[in-house]
């Protein structure tokens, strides 16, 4: 099992692994606060200021799945990979204009989540329900993605297993993060998210920086990987569109991805979650103004796809490619510690999701459906508990479930998310829609989007419109059609639902109620 | 007009044709990458114009 163990690597790797489950449950000490109030558990208390912020959203946004999955796609077919790019340009405007509004009236209100938000707003209980239920869903093959990027490192530290026994690392790493999760709530990766991205920025810049010198300069690098991949193009007979640049074809998909993923990030719980545990709406806008520091990060980890084609790395699952990458350029000591970068990346945000889908959960389809006459001491009780549940169903996941199909639902995730938008952000704008409408306008995308991505072989992300050449990410073609179906409804329904909001409760809190 | 300037950056990313060439080349880069690379930067400078704009 451990025959072929890079024992320096795996080393430095079980180091960093431990100083950050020591951080783990110090953090409950942290900015002190009684955990076993829902708000301090799942928000942090409401108390991050904008340099914790920025790496707790930050640590959400950015996983060890981006540090994988989006270099293996580079690494794969080229430039279609890097809509990862376009799509970090759109999310941050988007959240500058939005989210410091959701940020007041969630403080004024005492929401938790996003279905708290549109419940209050709307007084719908079933578009409430829609809401957390689409969270929750979609939120599980994330954190199982999670652990997939982190199951990638630990087989390239060179650990073999057979069965069940080859999940092994995986699921120890796994049993540490609940229990300190249960324990110290979001403190744990809002604590633990400097560590991780201290070390992936160190892991970047010695990327970008030794690579280029070893192949002899980026030109080299882009000139030797478009061959790499013309080549594949032309084996695979013109079927696989391959290359340094986009094909006609691709265009389409690309922009669209790149929407309707920037539609549907937001909306995920975890990033609720990151958001309405900042001090105040401004500490959201410095961020959405910094927060682009990491989508450079992000632009330079795609290239490492480029980057392993160049240095002639050869994996059957390209999945594999940055890891290789790694253990081809660096020293051992330096590989154990970018591999420990990368699967600590796996944990901050498997954390913050496990949160925020507990909170959703408890607040959200518990309490108002089972147990109304809850109080905050209950609510925390039931919610770390479900962070456990939630997070031992992921697991679950990863090790009966086939990881191509997590991959595939992943990008399912994506579309669900985008179906919850127009009741959420259109909310914070106007009032006019009706929210039987908008329940009406999510069913719908829900399943247009599922049965547009359904094919006998696979999910597929994509689909042709009404059988013409014009291909788009079916999260959008959804999400039209969801606001299409919402708009018209609203125009004939009559609007008399309560709604607990008012136009004052949008704007920004005066600075002295803030401070504290 | 604040909304108009936050929707600039992600308005240019949108136009791939444009951009989707190897020449001109910056460091070795092709147009394609360096152009979405600059871009970063510049979506945040014009998100922090907007901040600056709202503050005073």
């Amino acid at each position: 099992m451990i025959d072929h163990l890079n024992w320096m690597a795996a080393g430095v790797f079980i180091a960093f692994f431990l100083l950050v489950t020591i951080l783990g449950f110090v953090a409950a000490h942290w900015k002190r606060g009684d955990l076993n109030d829902l708000n301090e558990w799942g928000l942090g208390g409401r108390r991050f200021g904008a340099w914790i912020s920025w790496f707790l959203i930050g640590g959400d946004i950015y996983t060890a799945y981006t540090v994988i999955a989006v270099p293996s796609v580079v690494y794969a077919v080229g430039a279609y990979g890097f809509f990862a790019v376009p799509y970090t340009i759109i999310i941050y405007p988007l959240l500058y204009a939005t989210f410091p509004r959701l940020w007041a009236v969630a403080h004024r209100k005492n929401y938790m989540t996003a279905a708290d938000y549109v419940l209050g707003r709307y007084g719908n209980n079933w578009l409430e329900l829609a809401v957390a239920f689409t969270g929750i869903f979609a939120t599980m093959p994330y954190i199982a993605l999670q652990l997939v990027g982190m199951e990638r490192v630990i087989d390239a530290l060179g650990f073999q297993g057979h069965g069940i026994m080859s999940h092994l690392p995986l699921t120890i790493a796994f049993v540490i993060l609940a229990l300190y999760t249960y324990r110290s709530g979001l403190r744990a990766p809002a604590m633990i998210a400097f560590v991780k991205d201290i070390m992936i920025y160190i892991f970047v810049l010695a990327a970008i920086v030794i690579v280029p010198m070893k192949l002899g300069g980026y030109g080299a690098i882009f000139d030797a990987a478009g061959a790499a991949l013309a080549k594949k193009a032309a084996v695979s007979g013109g079927k696989i569109a391959a290359g340094l640049l986009l094909s006609p074809k691709q265009m389409l998909p690309f922009i669209t991805l790149a929407i309707g993923s920037g539609l549907a990030l937001l909306m995920y719980p975890h990033s609720m979650t990151g958001m309405l545990s900042a001090r105040s709406g401004n500490t959201i806008r410095i961020n959405a103004v910094a927060l682009p520091a990491y989508s450079v990060m992000l632009a330079l980890i795609a290239l490492m796809g480029y980057m392993a084609l160049a240095a002639g790395v050869h994996v059957t699952n390209p999945q594999d490619a940055v890891p290789h990458l790694i253990l081809a350029v660096f020293p051992d000591w330096f590989v154990g510690f970018c591999f420990a970068a990368i699967a600590i990346g796996a944990l901050v945000p498997a954390a913050i999701m496990s949160i925020g889908a507990a909170n959703t959960f408890t607040r959200n389809i518990w309490k108002p459906f089972i147990h109304p006459a809850m109080n905050s001491q209950e609510e925390a009780v039931l919610a770390k508990l479900m962070s456990l549940i939630v997070k031992v169903g992921a697991l679950a996941f990863i090790l009966f479930v086939p990881t191509k199909f997590a991959l595939d639902l992943q990008l399912l995730g994506g579309m669900w998310m985008a179906q919850v938008f127009p009741a959420v952000i259109f909310g914070l704008y106007t009032r006019w829609f009706n929210g039987w409408a908008l329940l009406a306008g999510w069913a719908t995308g829900m399943v247009l989007g599922t049965w547009l991505a359904w094919t006998p072989a696979a999910w597929v992300p994509v689909h042709a419109i009404f059988g013409s050449n014009l291909t788009v990410y079916n999260g959008v073609t959804a999400f039209v059609a969801n606001v299409l179906v919402a708009a018209v409804l609203s125009a004939l329904l009559p609007n008399t639902a309560l709604d607990e909001t008012r136009a004052e409760d949008y704007a920004d809190l005066p600075e002295t109620a803030v401070a504290k | 007009m604040k909304y108009l300037l936050l929707s600039l950056p992600s308005l240019a990313t949108l136009l791939v044709p444009f951009y989707n060439s190897t020449t001109p080349r910056l460091f070795g880069f092709p147009f394609f990458y360096w152009f979405l690379i600059v871009l970063i930067p510049a979506s945040s400078l014009v998100t922090y114009l907007v901040y600056k704009g709202e503050k005073r």
